[in-house]
Order: structure tokens, then sequence, then C-alpha cells
């Protein structure tokens, strides 16, 4: 049997995210507890969170989350970041035992920074170098998967149903400015931890729910700019698709919204602000192999904020609730509920409309 | 008998219960395979003239007229067949190069007919085109490598000259003189009716037909015929053609024949002289000549056109296309070895050059790699016969689609595969003012609007099947492909893996 990574494997989920504009911190838990009522949009092969803002002692660093097969592979993949990065600390990452979780890798967290010798060397910047060297070993080193690599924030995923995730991975000791949480539902997989959601490069972070239909599309456009699709999941191109966009191009979340979920052009035609339709058009014909296609929702977290959003036809549910300064995403009202019951407002997002919420200005990260 | 007589391919049964012997047959057909015997009072015909173009049988108002293949054979051998037979026989006779028409008639693998298309059950939802938007418009040219800001951080929205189409489909380039005023006049109405664009081909631009230009493009040759400064500016591109799939390696052919009246005008060359373009462009003894060609094209419409490249498919077409796409041309076409032709030496368009799919497969790929796939926009004809050759095509990675076989059938071709003689009794491939009038060309628009408004329903429903609503997320999507009865290697070259994979 073909293992995730060798073959597409599509996949139903559950999504649900959090976040405070003013960027007060709450621990894991209720994050967590969101997603015990979506049990059933997970079938137990897969589920993990994102945090941002859960290690403020080493805000300066890389966070590189990892999963090893062995202890061999892990020696071999230390020796090569010692090559390339400053580690100033290095530690197993801290879990539960318990009988829902069973057959955990050796996972562990590495805080580093790129050495300046080896920048100048290669003439890159630190982010670029950051996502080359993750892709590098995600994509030739077997038994080594980076599967969290930003900074000040982490992912923590499992083969197992999301509560039980997030109780393993103890995450109501982390404190974070937001958090997203996701449930996999895939059709057919061994289950391996390294497929699980969220899906990040640097610091940032997709948690989706649906199977787009531009997958190949996609991928075949995006692996151009030297990204490999290793694990054949739409929530990893997605995640390289707003990398590109936001890092390398130099977009904004919003225009990158209006690239992977482009309005129609009847919708495009009709918009009466000259230069909202021109900024539209142009978006669409410079990037028509990164439109994205079939139902999706998704949470795109990065530093100071979320967005949310779902495909044009609005082919996945999700609903979006405001209480005071905080913000909750997720694929059923009854998420939200669980984690705000008196929540002031709810709605549901029409399909490619994003919502974008970012921490305050001034708020420090 | 001497040995120069060939029986003839096809035998006309004409039953004589229902003839009438009104005669229709005998005008309609300019081969003058039919005859009124005066002294009999019934039809005879010279089967040795027909070609098997249909135009009586069509026309036969009782009915009475058949044209079936003739049985009259050599003695059965696979390896010394009939028209290897015959053809050794004219050739004896003429001392001449054997002529054809349209496309390559061999029994090569047709590869589209060995791909099948993916569609969506339970995971994700197949799309319904006639409750929701399903969206086929395409925009061609190249598109910028980074983002550019103005100073307040506001998207600088500049592109270089773009074609947009409604469908991924156009008109591919078939020169007025190979065809008729009014097959042309079809062609461009339709394309204009449709948003979409047709091509003049070698031949010029008719100065009636200007007023299409916003729908057209303008064919650059290496014969040059027809090319002035307003000819250039009159279209929506220009087109380089440095090659053509039907006849890889050489340049066009047009017999004197055909050179009459407006043609040799729009020509610029003198009447009855055979217009047989140079083998390569003069000026194009390299890629970096091309490259010199391709920037005067655009001095000469002040960078407001795309410039196409058309290329045959021949075996190192994904270097070729590479070096093309670095080239400053803003879209590649490229033609298969099936294309069609209005003449072209039988032996090359039979044996030369590769089948589209695989050539396209293969640029698509190697573009990609490279990392310039967005340097050009790849345009592929060469025998695309419906709507889902079209899906299949953009889905192993095309922008777009040329159709001119398709299109001839439309307009009332029956694919005799005899349009160097001039004689088309459909009015298609013609010169004689006679036979170019049978063809009206605004039935001939209509039928060419109904022919592709029908693929782009087929294309919208192929689409939403696979849960695709927008043409761009099925372009170079080639997981929504699957082989069928094809080996490693092929599926390899065309980067889809094996239906039940």
């Amino acid at each position: 049997m073909k293992t995730e990574g060798q073959i597409r494997i599509p996949s139903g989920c559950a999504i649900a995210a959090v976040i405070s504009k003013e960027g007060k911190k709450m621990s894991g838990e209720a994050i967590t507890n969101s997603m015990r009522p979506m049990h059933d949009r997970s079938n137990g092969l897969g589920g993990g969170f994102a945090g941002y803002g859960i290690y403020p002692d080493y805000k300066e660093f890389y966070a590189l989350h990892m999963f090893f097969d062995d202890r061999t592979t892990r020696k071999e993949t230390e020796t090569f970041l010692k090559e390339r990065f400053e580690i100033v600390k290095s530690e197993i990452i801290p879990t539960r035992k318990m009988p829902a979780i069973t057959n955990e890798p050796l996972i562990w967290r590495y805080f580093v920074a790129p050495l300046k010798s080896v920048l100048d060397r290669m003439q890159l910047d630190e982010r670029e170098f950051v996502a080359r060297t993750v892709m590098k070993i995600n994509s030739e080193m077997k038994g080594a998967f980076v599967f969290s690599s930003g900074k000040n924030m982490g992912a923590f995923k499992a083969v197992g149903f999301p509560e039980d995730v997030g109780e393993f991975y103890r995450l109501e000791e982390y404190e974070g400015y937001s958090w997203t949480a996701h449930g996999r539902y895939p059709t057919n997989t061994p289950g391996w931890w390294g497929g699980a959601h969220p899906f990040t490069l640097l610091d940032y972070s997709i948690v989706h729910n649906g199977e787009i239909s531009s997958y190949d599309a996609n991928r075949r456009y995006i692996e151009m700019f030297g990204y490999k699709c290793t694990l054949q999941t739409d929530t990893e191109v997605i995640t390289y698709i707003m990398d590109y966009l936001i890092r390398v191009q130099g977009l904004s979340p919003r225009d990158a919204a209006n690239v992977i979920a482009a309005p129609f052009w009847e919708t495009i035609d009709k918009t009466s602000d000259p230069a909202e339709k021109e900024r539209l058009m142009y978006l669409r014909k410079v990037f028509p192999s990164l439109l994205i296609t079939g139902p999706f929702s998704i949470v795109f977290g990065y530093k100071g904020g979320l967005m949310a959003l779902n495909d044009r036809l609005k082919l996945r549910s999700m609903v979006v609730g405001e209480k005071d300064d905080m913000t909750y995403i997720a694929s059923e009202e009854a998420a939200i509920r669980v984690m705000e019951p008196n929540v002031d407002k709810i709605w549901a997002p029409a399909g490619g409309e994003p919502v974008i919420i970012n921490v305050k200005d001034g708020v420090s990260l | 008998m001497s040995v120069e007589y060939i029986f003839p391919e096809f035998e006309v049964i004409r039953k004589p219960e229902r003839c009438i012997a009104c005669r229709v047959c005998e005008r309609q057909c300019s081969n003058e395979v039919h005859v009124f015997d005066p002294a009999t009072g019934v039809m005879i015909s010279d089967e040795a003239k027909c070609v098997d173009c249909q135009r009586c049988v069509s026309l036969c108002p009782t009915h009475a007229l058949k044209i079936v293949k003739n049985e009259s054979t050599f003695r059965e051998n696979a390896n010394w067949q009939n028209d290897t037979i015959k053809e050794v026989y004219k050739q004896a006779n003429s001392g001449g190069v054997l002529l054809s028409s349209m496309g390559n008639p061999k029994p090569f693998p047709v590869y589209w007919d060995k791909i099948l298309i993916n569609a969506s059950q339970v995971t994700n939802p197949p799309i319904d085109p006639l409750r929701e938007p399903m969206e086929t418009s395409v925009f061609l040219g190249k598109k910028p490598e980074k983002i550019k800001f103005d100073e307040n951080g506001k998207i600088k929205c500049e592109l270089t000259p773009q074609i947009e189409l409604s469908m991924p489909v156009m008109f591919s380039a078939m020169s007025y003189g190979s065809i008729s005023y009014n097959a042309h006049a079809s062609l461009a109405r339709a394309a204009t009716e449709l948003g979409i664009l047709y091509n003049t081909g070698e031949g010029g631009l008719h100065e009636d037909f200007y007023c299409y230009g916003p729908n057209t493009i303008v064919q650059v040759a290496s014969g040059r015929f027809g090319v002035h400064e307003n000819y250039l500016n009159a279209g929506a591109a220009v087109e380089i053609k440095m090659g053509q799939g039907a006849k890889p390696g050489i340049g066009g052919h047009l017999p004197g024949t055909k050179i009459v009246g407006d043609v040799s005008r729009t020509r610029m060359i003198p009447e009855g002289s055979d217009a047989i373009s140079p083998a390569p462009h003069h000026d194009i003894y390299s890629i970096e000549d091309l490259r010199q060609l391709v920037f005067s094209l655009k001095e000469a419409t002040e960078y407001k056109k795309p410039v196409i490249v058309k290329v045959a498919a021949v075996h190192n077409i994904a270097a070729i296309a590479s070096g093309i796409a670095r080239s400053g041309a803003d879209i590649i076409a490229i033609d298969g070895f099936r294309g069609g032709t209005g003449a072209a030496p039988t032996r090359i368009r039979d044996n030369v050059g590769i089948p589209i799919e695989l050539a396209l497969a293969a640029v698509d790929q190697r573009l990609r790699e490279e990392g310039i796939r967005g340097n050009v926009s790849l345009v592929v004809g060469g025998s695309i016969r419906c709507a889902s050759d079209v899906v299949k095509a953009i889905a192993l990675g095309a922008d777009a689609c040329y159709i001119a076989t398709a299109a001839v059938l439309a307009l009332g071709c029956h694919l005799c595969r005899t349009c160097q003689t001039g004689k088309c009794n459909w009015g298609i491939a013609t010169q004689r003012p006679d036979l170019v009038k049978r063809l009206n060309p605004e039935i001939g628009t209509e039928r060419l609007v109904n022919l592709l408004t029908a693929w782009k329903h087929e294309i919208k429903e192929l689409m939403g099947g696979m849960g695709i609503n927008s043409i761009e997320a099925l372009r170079g999507n080639r997981l929504m492909l699957r082989g069928i009865g094809l080996n490693s290697k092929e599926l390899e070259i065309l980067g889809i893996s094996h239906a039940g994979e």
C-alpha cells in the first residue's frame, strides 16, 4: 500500500481558529475543546494545532518542530542542521502518554538561527534559506520531517482525533494570541504523522477542509519556484502558494485571497471602483495557475493575524464569530460556542470573501 | 491496358430507378465525373476523376447516388499495399513529388483516444454548469516574473500585451489563396462573434477583412507574402510561422492556379505564379536570429501586439520551445504531425514530425522544469478534433488550441484531401468563382459559431464533472487524466498515470 506522499489522498475535515486582536494570550485548552463537538468530522487519522506567540523567550529564533523515525536519523539530521544553523536549544517536545495516541515517532524541537557565513555564501536572505532548508530535509532526508519552522509559533500534530492530539501535546501549557486547529478525515491512508495538519512553512500555517480540484495545476506551477510537494496534499500546496504570493511576491493576504479564490470575471466586470477592478483583473491575469477550484475552507495563520477563506462557490461550511476583541472561526457554529458561549455576532462569510483579522498595531508580538 | 492506368479509387453507384437525369450532379462536380448522355438519356460517370468529396451525393434530390470504395484491387500484400503500388506507378509515370492535402491519414496512434478524463465522486462535488458559473476565458501572453509596487505600496498593474479569448480555441492559420474569400469571411466573422481569433495564414489580409482586426492573428511566414506595416498592425497578434505540422522542414505551397485576382494582389505576387515559400526564413538560421525577428515585429507594432512563434512538432521540440520561450516571443504555437494543409509533399506529410500530444506534454514539462512556463503561453494544434481533445490538451498543459480541419469540416469540407487541385466542390479550398459562391459566408459563420458554442457547452460539462469551475484550474492539471493501453514510456512522456492507478 502506498503511503502519503506516494499517492494523493483526498480528505474531509474540521477546522477551528481563534485570535485576540489585543494580542492577549490564551492557553491551547479552549481550541482543543472546540474540536470535541466536531468529532465526527474527523476519523482519527489526523489532528493538529498551530499556536502563535507561544515561544516568547525564543522569539528571535526559528522553532523547528521535527519528527524522526529513529535515533540515527535524528543524529544525522542534527549534524546537517549544525552545518547551517546555530542551535540555541534542542529538546524533546513534551507529550502525555495516552492510549488514544500510539506509534509516535521521535518528536523534537530546535530553536535555531542560520549561520551568517552560510547565508553570505549562498547569497540568500534568512527566510528564503530556512524555507529551502526545510524543503530539502523533507524531500531528501528519509525518516526526518520538519513540521513547523516559524518564529515564535509552532505546529503540533499527530495521527489521532484532534481533541486527543491537543491533550497529547499538553497544549494547555502553551499560551498564544492565536490558535488554529484541524481534524482530518482522509479517505485512505495508513496514517502518517507528517500528513496531519496544520501544514506550515516559516510562520505561515494552513488548516484546510476540502478537496481541491485544481491540485495538479497548482502543484505543477508552484514547483517551478523551488517548492517540492512531497505530501501531495492540498494543504501543503496551499501553504506554498501563500508563501510564494506573500513572502516572495510581496502581496498582502487580501491580494493572495483574490488570487486563489479570484472573483468570477463577471464579478470583476461589475466592480465599480476602477482601481479595484484593475487590481482584481491584474491578479487574475498574472496568476491564473494559482486559482484554486473545488471545495475548500481554510484558515491561514501568519505572524499577527489569521485569514479565513472559502472557495468561490462556498462548497464547504465555515462560520465566523466575534466577541469583544476575540474572533472565532470554525467549520461548525458548535465549535465557536464551546470557546465562547455568548458570542456577539456570528455569520457565514460568502464564498471567496476573505475574513482577515490582524492583531492591532502597536501590540508587541 | 497501359501500365500507367490505375484503377479508380472509388465507384459511383447510381440507382437507375431513382435517377431522374436532372443533371444536378453534372453541374455540381468540378471534377467532371458525371455526364449526361443525350443518346441514351441517362447519366454516366467517369469514376477515374472522382475524389469522393460527396458533393453529388449530398445534392442529389432523389438520393440516387452513392460513392463507395472500389473493390477492384491488386493482389493483397501486407507489405506492398494498394496505395504504395499506385504511388510507384504515379511517380514512374510523372517523375514528380507526390502531393497531398489535409492531415496525415496513416494509422499512427491517436493519443487523445488513449487518455481518459476524471470526474468527482463523493469526496468533492461535481459542479453543474447549468446552475453555477463556469468560466472558459483565457488570456494568452507573457506573465511578469515579479510583481512591482509603487512608492505607496500599490501594485503596478502593468502587463505586456495579452490576447483575450472567450474559450481556449482559435482558428488556425489558413491562407487566403489556399482557401476562398468566403471561407475567410466565415472564419473572421465567426471569430468576432465568438470572442476568439482566426489566423490569416501566410497569404496576407484581404482589405475587406481589416475590420475584423481585433479578432485576427496576422501571420509572417518565410515567403513574407502580403506583409507590410499596415498588415502587421491590423491584427490582435502577429504570428511568425517557422513550421507547420503537415510539412515540417519546408515552406508553404500554393499552386499558381489558385493565385488569381485578389489573391495575387493580397499576396503581392504576380497572378499564376506558384507561391512556394522558402523552407527556412532566410533571416533566421538560428535561435538568436529568431529573437531579432521577434523584436523587429514588436518594433513595427510598437510593442502593442503579442508575438506568436509557430513551430512544427519535431523530435527535439522541448529544447526548441525552451529557446523560443527565451526569444522574446509571448506565445508558442506547436503544430502536431496530423495538422492539415492545402498542399504538402505526401512523403513529408506522412512521415515527418511527432504527435502533438507527446510534443505538448514534453514542452510543458520542460518549460516548467526550467521555471519559464510563465514566459509564454502554449497553443497547440495538429488535430484537435472535438471538445474532449481540447479538455485533454488543456489538462496536459496547453493554454489554448488551434483548430482548422474541424473548422473547414463545419464549413462543409468532406476531407477528400484534394485541396491542391483548387477544384473544391464545397467552395472552401478553391478560387474558382463558381465554386466559391457555393459557400455562403453567412451560413458558414453560423455553422462555425454553432460548432464552437457546442464545444464550449461540452467543455463546461467536462470541467463541471471534474469539480473545476474555471479553465485556469484545468491547465496542466494532469492528475485529471489517465492513460489507457499505453506503455510506461508513453505514460512517462505524457506525465500521466495509467487508468486504475
